[in-house]
């Protein structure tokens, strides 16, 4: 376990760029910005056209904790107080979770969120409480 | 042009997840340990994400049609069924033993941290296995609801 600071300027302030993000990309090619999909349309691509929105904001993406250096001279915190074999088994069932419910956090929890979806609302609370479960589970009954 | 704007627009959201702590597992980890080394930060996040978000959209969904395309692509579907809650569930298990979500992710990528590399090319996997095995449930379901709904 890794203590970390509470930062609410920061978080509040990153959400609203995120915010920020998913209101334009609405703005200007129409679509929802969630990680999931643009990640599953860069692997199994529909056509040019599909893929090189997607590609384009993926590469964006990418580049944002170098540019959060060039800006403040520190790479973001990537604190990882997990195993290694945590990360696979734990990476698998998020691709598998978010592509049969449809989205994560960015395309349900803040995209879905904010158009009142009863289907991302559900999905939100749903992955929510599984979250807090796992984490209890993992932290306080196994001791892990 | 188009693709730069839209390189830009992930660029914002690269910069706001790595701000936001969303790309750090201990940050979201401990957002989750109520009982714990609890770290409320997240809580912000999603606020300011869906306090913009929510205004923003109501202003940019009364336009005809986007600046760069013909149409917006908004899902519609409003039942509720067992591989969205099911698959929301599974999410949330595996989210909870890795502290990763694929929008923390995959900015995390451009830290360089092997970590993030391995959490995402497991979360490939796991994409790839689901799709396969949606196309195989699908392939024997009734005809009326063969479809694959498209990720968010």
């Amino acid at each position: 376990m890794i203590e970390t600071a509470f930062t609410p300027v920061q978080s509040l302030g990153g959400g609203a760029l995120i915010g920020i993000a998913a209101v334009l990309l609405m703005t200007t090619v129409g679509r929802i910005m969630g990680a999931t999909g643009i990640l599953a349309g860069v692997i199994q691509p529909t056509g040019l056209a599909d893929w090189s929105w997607r590609a384009s904001v993926l590469a964006g993406m990418i580049s944002g904790p170098l540019a959060v250096m060039l800006i403040t001279g520190q790479m973001p915190a990537v604190e990882v107080p997990v195993s290694t074999t945590m990360l696979v088994i734990g990476g698998f069932l998020v691709g598998i979770g978010v592509t049969f419910g449809a989205g994560c956090t960015s395309g349900h929890g803040v995209c879905g969120m904010a158009r009142l979806s009863t289907r991302s609302i559900a999905a939100t609370l749903t992955f929510m409480l599984t979250t807090g479960i796992t984490v209890f589970v993992v932290r306080h009954v196994i001791g892990a | 042009m188009r693709l730069i704007i839209i390189y830009l627009v992930g660029l914002v959201f690269g910069v706001g997840i790595s701000i936001s702590g969303m790309a750090n597992p201990a940050k979201v980890l401990n957002f989750f340990d109520v009982a714990g080394a609890w770290d409320p930060s997240l809580a912000f996040v999603m606020g300011g994400a869906l306090i913009v978000t929510f205004f923003g959209y109501r202003l940019v969904l009364k336009r005809q049609a986007p600046l760069m395309s013909t149409s917006f692509q908004v899902p519609t579907r409003r039942d509720l069924d067992a591989q969205l809650i099911g698959g929301a569930a599974v999410f949330g298990i595996g989210w909870g033993i890795s502290g990763f979500c694929p929008g923390g992710a995959l900015p995390a990528l451009g830290t360089g941290r092997s970590e993030v590399f391995i959490f995402v090319l497991s979360l490939l996997a796991g994409i790839i296995v689901a799709r396969w095995l949606q196309v195989a449930i699908v392939n024997r379901a009734p005809a009326r609801i063969r479809q694959i709904e498209e990720p968010k």
